[in-house]
């Protein structure tokens, strides 16, 4: 707290509330997974299956005394419905709040008895615990033990989902003040409409208020099957001892009906909306886009590659450039796709100072109308190309890293080549492939626009067809 | 220069099928090197991957500022990739995502640094760019013009329209009468509005020199090559005669102070600081130790007591916590926060808070929580190995705050051997009133906040 540090930038940093907003994930990290041809394995990544049909993906480093598991399930915020908004995120968070006869605390004290930290997950498309532990035996089977109760028999304690109801209806009541809060909540909405993602994934005052211990089991009783889990192990232990973990980990999980949870269609939007919405911040949040492209999606690297060049390469991207570096509008100016189970956003975002909001959104739109016209230069496209593809091993040079991908690439079902495809992949890419798929993928004319942050609120609505 | 780097599958494969007991098992020691201007070189490999964590730090932050140019040291570093003699604004990050790299800053109030994470074989190209602009930035006042529009807008970002940041911000220019850590890092909005291309020359001139700066390389590298690399670009660097740093100590507080931050929000928050002492000695000392203990003890993990208590078993909290930062060339606090459940005040929250100080006075702290704070301890210093970038900052802070990258492990041998008595006399000694500051948020409407801003008149449709 009180060592201050501030960088120089927040890259992709998009200022909006993590609690809010857990449905946006930074586009890059683990977001780029797509068809591809086998090759030389550069990652020996081990897949199976458990008895119980779980899918197992797992790299060993014993050069660590560590192990990163995470066990995940198509049980996120898309798989809520808008009366009981909310359900999936609390089933998710309270699964560590008591289990299998013991306690919260119980449970919290154990896995900080071994210096074990368990984490959650939570986005739109998935919902699952990872935890992170020493490998020596004597932390790791207590912790994987924990682990393994947690996931086969959480309790939902009555009075510990009354507190954390309360908890959450504090924590929506402060979002809702705060101008990014309510920027990301209105975006969501105006670009998913009747469509799950469009819901705020920790639900509303009056959907968290309502929510009943039988939500929750009903809840964790569909979705969190053994056979729809995806365990993703990385580390120190062989692949014998990895493969008697997956079988811990899913022993007495509940077994889905068969039928795959589907999630609605996403329908375009039709015309462009621009909502304005007062509020005396010093700065308006500003937020651009629509329904991008869901994961294995054929385009995704073209998308990908220019969308380096538009808004997601940093410093050196277009609108950075022009908002930032040009003009000195933001200190924060991006654009990522969201590649999802189905079409994720594409988004621009930024943040300025109140009176100058309009000359910024003048600004993005001319850059993003000038990129989809025209696509990038080869110049751009070569300079994207070397960072990306020469910045290729930073994005695997930790068990962090590479465990989260193995969880990606198996929640997605995409082929475990990934990696090493990665790389032709991005090198394939033409400025025609970029013009062709923006063109197929981004209306500039049919974008919502969100700005929290003025004096009155204002909406427009565009012609439909332009 | 620029080079492009080339993937083989096997550079990329090779780190992870080390065999187990391969070097990075074992982490490799680190090697230090003064050149002969000053400028100390520390290098830890870590041959996971064929990567390179570079960087450049200075000791000079906001704490080296003067009274109406707050903010002067961040600004600066936004002006470190606006242009040298050579290299054209905005082009040393170009060169630097080139060669595959990414690149970034951050000022603290003790230091300033400057990274790169690249391709093992770029790091020649991040030395001649770090060397280059140690001594040939140019600052044009264009450049400067604009990019103080982006550090103003990083103000509200951060600060201005985050009520838990202003409670903070005005926290420590509450506590602090004499040292300049009562100054935010990122300054004061009327001094970010009157700052001049001449001051930021003024301060990059002073301070911005090898004797005032260490480069830290962890990765896959050795480290005769890395000194010879240093050595070649910053080697003709010439020694600078540094201003003289004045102590401005602190007096010591002569009893409780108060302060009340009007803000919109929903909830109250209450943050509380005691002034405490800094890890000096880090050999010797044994409160600054204790006091770090007492910190997890009271919320560095889920079973800690201040969420288990006020939060969970009570319900009078939301949430609630405690930190203490003893590293730092300024005075250290002890800190206290929480926010409080819908329907009670601030004041019912700062009992809250004192009570479980009053419990560690009077009870002390078990051998069990003390056990499972070292655990973690443990455990954490296995983690971070997982992340080069972690252990580079962890060094850099260290040694350019005034340790040495040894007081590391020195400090989590230290950490193991403390008592819980060494614990409840730190509490009973240091969290007292005397040196406390306590700051109430005090909620208000939205629609009853000051409008700071001009007119807004954002108009829309096309």
């Amino acid at each position: 707290m009180g060592n201050k540090v501030l960088n120089r930038n927040v890259l992709r940093g998009n200022g909006l509330s993590k609690n809010m907003l857990s449905k946006i994930r930074p586009a890059l990290a683990a977001a780029l997974l797509c068809v591809a041809q086998q090759a030389l394995a550069i990652l020996p990544i081990e897949q199976w299956q458990t008895s119980s049909g779980a899918k197992v993906l797992f790299v060993a480093n014993r050069g660590l005394p560590m192990l990163d598991v995470s066990v995940d399930f198509p049980a996120g915020s898309g798989y809520d419905t808008a009366a009981k908004a909310g359900v999936a995120a609390m089933t998710n968070g309270l699964l560590r709040m008591g289990a299998d006869g013991l306690g919260e605390d119980d449970i919290a004290r154990r896995f900080a008895d071994i210096g074990a930290a368990l984490g959650g997950r939570f986005d739109f498309d998935r919902a699952g615990l990872s935890l992170r532990t020493l490998s020596d035996p004597r932390q790791r089977e207590p912790a994987l033990d924990l682990l393994a109760r947690i996931l086969r028999a959480p309790a939902f304690p009555a009075a510990v989902l009354n507190r954390e109801k309360a908890r959450q209806i504090g924590a929506l009541k402060e979002a809702d003040l705060k101008p990014d809060s309510q920027a990301g909540r209105m975006f969501y909405r105006l670009v998913y409409r009747e469509h799950p993602y469009a819901l705020r994934s920790v639900g509303e005052v009056d959907t968290v208020g309502n929510m009943t211990r039988d939500d929750l089991l009903a809840f964790y009783r569909q979705h969190y099957a053994a056979d729809r889990a995806v365990i993703a192990i990385m580390g120190d232990v062989s692949r014998a001892d990895a493969g008697a973990i997956a079988e811990q980990l899913t022993r007495g999980l509940p077994r889905s009906n068969g039928a795959a949870p589907a999630l609605p269609q996403v329908i375009p939007l039709e015309r462009a909306i621009t909502r304005v919405v007062a509020h005396p911040a010093t700065q308006s949040h500003i937020l651009m886009g629509a329904p991008g492209i869901h994961r294995g999606d054929p385009d995704y690297f073209p998308l990908f590659v220019g969308n380096h060049i538009l808004g997601g390469g940093g410093f050196v991207s277009r609108i950075n450039e022009e908002v930032r570096q040009k003009r000195g509008l933001a200190y924060s100016a991006y654009s990522y796709f969201s590649p999802q189970q189905v079409p994720g956003p594409f988004v621009i975002g930024m943040q300025t100072r109140r009176d100058q909001a309009d000359e910024a959104l003048a600004v993005t739109r001319k850059t993003l109308r000038d990129f989809v016209s025209n696509g990038p230069t080869e110049k751009e496209l070569v300079a994207a190309k070397q960072n990306i593809v020469g910045g290729f091993p930073m994005r695997i040079d930790s068990n962090r890293k590479i465990h989260e991908y193995l969880a990606v690439i198996g929640f997605y079902g995409l082929p475990v080549s990934y990696l090493e495809d990665f790389v032709g992949n991005v090198e394939r890419v033409t400025v025609a492939d970029i013009k062709a798929a923006f063109a197929k993928h981004v209306d500039p004319e049919k974008l919502v626009t969100v700005v929290v942050g003025a004096d009155k609120d204002q909406t427009l609505t565009a012609p439909a067809a332009r | 220069m620029n080079p492009v780097i080339r993937l083989s599958s096997i550079f990329v494969a090779a780190w992870l099928l080390l065999p187990s007991g391969a070097s990075a098992a074992q982490p490799d020691q680190v090697a230090v090197r003064e050149l002969a201007n000053g400028l100390r070189v520390v290098v830890k490999p870590d041959r996971r991957a064929p990567v390179v964590v570079s960087m450049v730090w200075y000791r000079i932050g906001s704490v080296d500022e003067q009274n109406g140019v707050t903010g002067v040291a961040h600004v600066l570093e936004h002006m470190m990739f606006k242009g040298t003699r050579t290299v054209a604004p905005g082009e040393f990050s170009r060169l630097i995502a080139a060669a595959g790299g990414r690149d970034n800053a951050f000022t603290s109030r003790d230091y300033t640094g400057y990274f790169q994470t690249l391709h093992k074989s770029a790091l020649p190209l991040s030395f001649r760019l770090e060397a280059d602009r140690m001594a040939n930035l140019v600052l044009s006042p264009d450049e400067f013009a604009k990019e103080l529009k982006v550090v103003m807008e990083e103000r509200r970002l951060r600060t201005d329209d985050r009520p838990h940041a202003m409670v903070y911000e005005r926290l420590m220019a509450t506590a602090l009468a004499a040292h300049p850590y009562r100054n935010p890092v990122i300054g004061w909005m009327s001094d970010l509005e009157h700052l001049s291309v001449a001051d930021t020359r003024v301060f990059y001139d002073e301070w911005y020199g090898p004797n005032n700066a260490t480069v830290v390389v962890v990765g896959d590298v050795v480290p005769t090559e890395v000194f010879a690399l240093a050595e070649q670009y910053f080697g003709a660097i010439p020694r600078k005669t540094l201003p003289p740093r004045k102590p401005q100590e602190e007096p010591p507080q002569l009893g409780l102070k108060r302060l009340t931050v009007k803000v919109p929000a929903e909830l109250p928050y209450v943050l509380m600081a005691y002034r405490v002492p800094g890890l000096k000695k880090p050999a010797e000392d044994w409160e600054p130790y204790a006091l770090d203990m007492l910190g997890s003890i009271l919320s560095g993990n889920d079973a800690a007591r201040l969420p288990r208590t006020l939060v969970k078993t009570d319900l009078v909290a939301t949430s609630a916590g405690a930190s203490y930062d003893g590293l730092g060339r300024g005075p250290a606090f002890f800190y206290l926060s929480g926010t409080p459940v819908a329907g009670r005040s601030a004041e019912q929250m700062e009992q809250n808070l004192r009570r479980e100080v009053k419990r560690v006075v009077d009870e002390g702290v078990t051998e069990a929580e003390l056990n499972r704070v070292k655990a973690q301890v443990i455990a954490a210093q296995v983690f971070q190995r997982d992340s080069m970038f972690f252990q580079a900052r962890q060094i850099g802070s260290m040694e350019t705050i005034g340790f040495s990258y040894r007081d590391l492990d020195l400090y989590i041998e230290k950490l193991k051997q403390v008592t819980a008595d060494q614990v409840r006399e730190v509490t009973r000694k240091y969290l007292i009133d005397d040196v406390l500051t306590v700051a109430y948020l005090d909620p208000q409407p939205l629609e009853g906040a000051p409008r700071r801003a001009a007119p807004a008149g954002v108009r829309h449709g096309e």
